[in-house]
């Protein structure tokens, strides 16, 4: 089977049981998203699939052959970060590292979902075209992913950095 | 302990309190107190961020081996009794499998010492692994399955049937304590302390509240799921593992595989999250137990549900605190006293005592840990253990005092100061908590209080503030060494067995370091995380940066006398002694005279030497009995609770820190914070629910046992002191677990100050305020 990761064209036979988190981690050895629950409660597994944000151990691999599927490694590396990526480095939104790959991808996920409008529990005008970045906003949005060590004041800081002025255009990179 | 052991420990004890200062480690204060503008306190940004913000921080299951197999456990169903039969023939037909593994063909193995027991004991109970027919907790592995794919081993391991015979487990905390209970030991000391008669200056009090607070089993929840991988490599066990404790670990482990130490190497380059729970569990004994049977590599990586059935979290307490009062607030009697439960196989009796023995002056003491017995999994450390629900008792009583006095509790408290160890006698190392009460204060707007509950409401919400201290102490634990290697081209090396779990400890010693030589940050690099390196060095009790600390002097001072040899009579330093020079600038320096100086390049050049390499071991921390050695804080909470639903949300929360000195400002920050707001979670929603009719944990996922979101948690400011200990090496006291000291009571008195409802019982759910 076939799935496009990070650009680059993958193939592999694998079990149709396997998720696309194991996928990741255990065929292709990309080990930056991480199993936290392997059953969608803490988001450490967050992925983004065709620019949508997704719990990658709740996705069986077999079900998303074909598709664009960007992880933590695609979005930046070491010498050339993600500007959230480097945010969060700069506002120290995180201790262990370990939930990090996932709160930053369901972050740039999140972004997305702001810019189309997808409301949430605490959106006040549904209407709106494009949904501002407020503290409440964000931090609703982003509860589905957990951080044990307690980063999130650093985590919310960098995000607000990043993509605090949602207005803009797109960052070129995070639709990759 | 016998009689005559208890008495020369107690004469060495007196001994070591009464020698002068100047013999204690720490009794010439460390010169790098002294820097007031380097690396010490600068907030840099932590060295390991990159690596981990682009996913290339390696975690334990994620060494990729040949041939490498996967496992998957088998839990027992029952709390006690036996296995009489377990059907493994359809597991081990399944496709993939390459291994069932039970009593019955598990190699032999022998205990692991339980932790504290030896110096490097790290068991987590003395129960024998997987050896025979007994079950001692339910949720106990009674089978490991090896297959080539972990799809594989998940499947067949549901085939496996057992049959049990279950045997009158105690597994109800009312039916423990009717069998009655024995009293509680911590590191040696019975938890158990009398001054005077508490009770009889409790009935003479004219003021004084004597009521009962318990909480909940709490557990660690790390979001990396415990892990290993490992291999036979020869006659060397490998194993990569999440580890807070590398040297204790690899040591237990050759005991139970009867090896030799060094033939298990254990690395620990990053852990996702520990807080006391990253230690020996059976996993990497099973682990190592089937790749001894099945000549394979293992990963073995617990599922969310198996980390709640075999890793221990924090125990049940109830906790009785009774304060008698003078009318001026000050106390005749503290007494806190109460039971735990632990099992017949472990010794962690949750010392929730220990806040009360140094935070508060009475002329009358009784404190007094009992523990009851449990067919339950080993409970352990978890982040604070002991004061983290000690606090929570003691600071709600304290708040309740104040109300019966009509006092501020901010005001109770500082009339409570003591001007020494109100139980030891010792000085003080260091205490600033009036100080971070009042800076705390000021910040917080806390005189924006009403001092009666239930005055303030908008709309829906009634809003209310608590305060509460928190304190822990200074540990230091005896097995820090470390290395020290310097190169010709001034780039320096320390390299010690100690651990990175998101601390910050790699990048706080990295500046301590390069301070402390004389170097620039980038020309530094700290080690850890690796039984190859020095020193036994636990990442536990927040002494970790102590640990450090004291090893590294030890290794700086090596390292001097080693140059001042190399340097000769030709150096400006000729003649100096190792105590008399520091780093400075890229080499060596008198203390006292600025231009007697020579660069390590210099030294290393004339000496023909590419690089010098020093190891050193840090001095027995005698310091802790001859100082008594705290950290405190003051935290400020304002609730806000909803009047229809009981809805509580933590609007604003402060904590103001008396902790030493800050190594770095921007990670110290983030501990803090990070201690807070799983405070918070014990506040509000942490609470793992213990079925009594089965001994089963009925909420083990972290969809069901809560922790806090990022909607549960405000901006959380965080202020310190920032006053050197002059005591303990480079003025810093540990801080890793201080955070969680005291939140429970900072809430728990806001909620109250907020709807006039006294919780006692935690969590503090919405049912319990309407």
């Amino acid at each position: 089977m076939r799935w496009i990761v990070n650009r680059r064209e993958v193939e592999r036979e694998v079990d149709q049981r396997t998720s696309l988190l194991d996928l990741l981690r255990e065929h292709l050895h990309l080990f930056g998203a991480k199993k936290g629950c392997n059953q969608g409660a803490c988001g450490a597994c967050t992925i983004l699939v065709d620019g949508e944000r997704i719990n990658s151990c709740l996705a069986l691999a077999v079900q998303y052959e074909g598709r664009e599927i960007t992880t933590i490694e695609g979005l930046g590396e070491p010498g050339a970060l993600h500007p959230l990526q480097q945010a969060f480095v700069e506002h120290d939104g995180l201790q262990c590292g370990y939930c990090t790959p996932g709160q930053i991808c369901s972050a740039v996920g999140m972004a997305a979902e702001l810019r189309k409008g997808v409301p949430s529990y605490v959106t006040e005008d549904l209407d709106a075209e494009i949904i501002a970045l407020s503290h409440d906003e964000l931090r609703e949005r982003m509860s589905g992913n957990l951080c044990r060590c307690g980063a999130y004041n650093g985590i919310v800081d960098a995000i607000h950095e990043t993509f605090g002025g949602l207005a803009a255009p797109a960052p070129k990179r995070e639709a990759a | 302990m016998s009689g005559v052991q208890d008495a020369v420990q107690a004469v060495v004890r007196k001994a070591i309190a009464l020698a002068p200062d100047s013999w204690m480690p720490g009794g010439k204060p460390d010169p790098l107190i002294h820097h007031k503008h380097g690396l010490i306190g600068a907030p840099v940004s932590r060295i390991d961020g990159p690596l981990k913000v682009s996913g290339k921080a390696q975690f334990c299951a994620e060494f990729p081996m040949e041939r490498l197999t996967y496992a998957a456990l088998k839990y027992s169903a029952i709390a006690r009794g036996r296995i009489v039969e377990i059907d493994t023939a359809a597991a081990e037909a399944a496709p993939g499998v390459v291994l069932v593994m039970t009593h019955r063909n598990a190699p032999k193995l022998n205990r692991a010492p339980p932790f504290m027991s030896k110096p490097k004991a790290a068991g987590p109970d003395d129960l024998p692994i997987m050896q025979d027919d007994r079950i001692h907790w339910n949720g106990q592995p009674v089978a490991l399955v090896l297959a080539e794919t972990q799809e594989q081993a998940d499947h067949a391991q549901s085939f496996i049937r057992v049959t049990y015979e279950e045997q009158n487990p105690v597994i109800a905390l009312a039916a423990a304590k009717a069998k009655g209970g024995e009293p509680g030991v911590f590191m040696g000391e019975p938890l158990k302390q009398k001054v005077g008669d508490a009770e009889a200056a409790l009935a003479a009090a004219p003021h004084k509240v004597d009521v009962t607070y318990t909480t909940p089993r709490h557990h660690h929840a790390p979001i990396e799921l415990h892990a290993c991988t490992l291999a036979w490599e020869g006659e060397t066990l490998r194993i990569h593992d999440a580890s807070q404790a590398v040297a204790h670990e690899a040591w237990t482990i050759a005991q139970v595989f009867g090896l030799k130490e060094n033939q298990v190497r254990l690395t620990s380059p990053f852990v996702g999250g520990g807080f006391g729970s990253k230690l020996l569990w059976q996993h990497q004994i099973l682990a190592a137990a089937a790749a001894t049977i099945a000549r394979r590599p293992v990963r073995i990586m617990l599922s969310r549900e198996g980390v709640f059935r075999i890793v221990g979290g924090r125990t049940v307490t109830e906790q009785r605190v009774a304060l008698g009062a003078q009318t001026n607030g000050r106390l005749d009697a503290l007494i806190h006293t109460g039971v735990v439960a632990m099992t017949p196989h472990n010794n962690m009796p949750e010392p929730f005592i220990l806040p009360a023995k140094s935070v508060y002056a009475s002329k009358t003491f009784f404190l007094d840990v009992e523990t009851v017995k449990m067919n339950m999994v080993a409970n352990t450390f978890m982040r604070a253990p002991g004061e983290a629900v000690g606090t929570f008792g003691l600071e709600s009583a304290m708040d309740e005092l104040a109300v019966e006095l009509g006092l501020d509790p901010i005001e109770l408290r500082i009339r409570n100061e003591p001007d020494k160890d109100p139980l030891t006698g010792l000085a003080f190392s260091q205490r600033g908590i009036v100080q971070a009460w009042r800076d705390g204060a000021a910040r917080f707007g806390w005189d924006k209080r009403s001092a009666s509950p239930a005055a303030r409401r908008e709309g829906d919400w009634l809003i209310g503030m608590g305060c509460a201290a928190g304190t822990y102490p200074y540990y230091r634990m005896p097995g820090g060494a470390a290395r020290l290697t310097i190169t010709r081209d001034g780039h320096a090396t320390v390299a010690i067995a100690a651990h990175e779990m998101g601390m910050g400890t790699a990048t706080a010693q990295a500046q301590v370091a390069a301070e402390r030589l004389g170097l620039p940050l980038e020309q530094v690099q700290v080690l850890y995380g690796d039984t190859l390196f020095p020193g036994a060095v636990l990442a536990g009790g927040s002494q970790q940066t102590a640990a450090i600390g004291a090893s590294l002097i030890a290794a700086q001072r090596a390292l001097v006398k080693e140059l001042l040899k190399l340097a000769g009579n030709d150096s400006p330093l000729a003649g100096l002694g190792a105590d008399e020079v520091g780093g400075f600038e890229g080499g060596l320096c008198a203390l006292d005279d600025a231009s007697r100086r020579e660069s390590y390049a210099s030294i290393l050049g004339r000496a023909r030497r590419e690089e010098v390499a020093v190891e050193a071991e840090a001095p027995m921390p005698l310091e802790l009995e001859h100082w008594s050695m705290h950290s405190h804080s003051a935290l400020f909470c304002e609730v806000r609770v909803n009047i229809v639903s009981g809805e509580i949300r933590v609007s604003r929360f402060l904590g103001s820190f008396d902790c030493g000195r800050i190594l770095n400002a921007k990670t110290a920050a983030s501990q803090f914070r990070g201690g807070i707001i799983m405070g918070l979670g014990l506040a509000l929603m942490e609470e793992a629910l213990f079925d009594e009719r089965s001994g089963r944990t009925m909420n083990p996922s972290l969809a069901e046992y809560h922790v806090p979101v990022h909607l549960d948690v405000p901006e959380i400011d965080v202020i310190w002191t920032d006053e050197p200990d002059p005591h303990a090496p480079v003025g810093a006291r540990g801080i890793g677990e201080i955070g969680i000291t005291g939140v429970g009571a900072a809430v728990a008195n806001a909620v109250f100050n907020a709807t006039g409802k006294r919780v006692r019982d935690l969590p503090i759910t919405l049912d319990k305020v309407m």
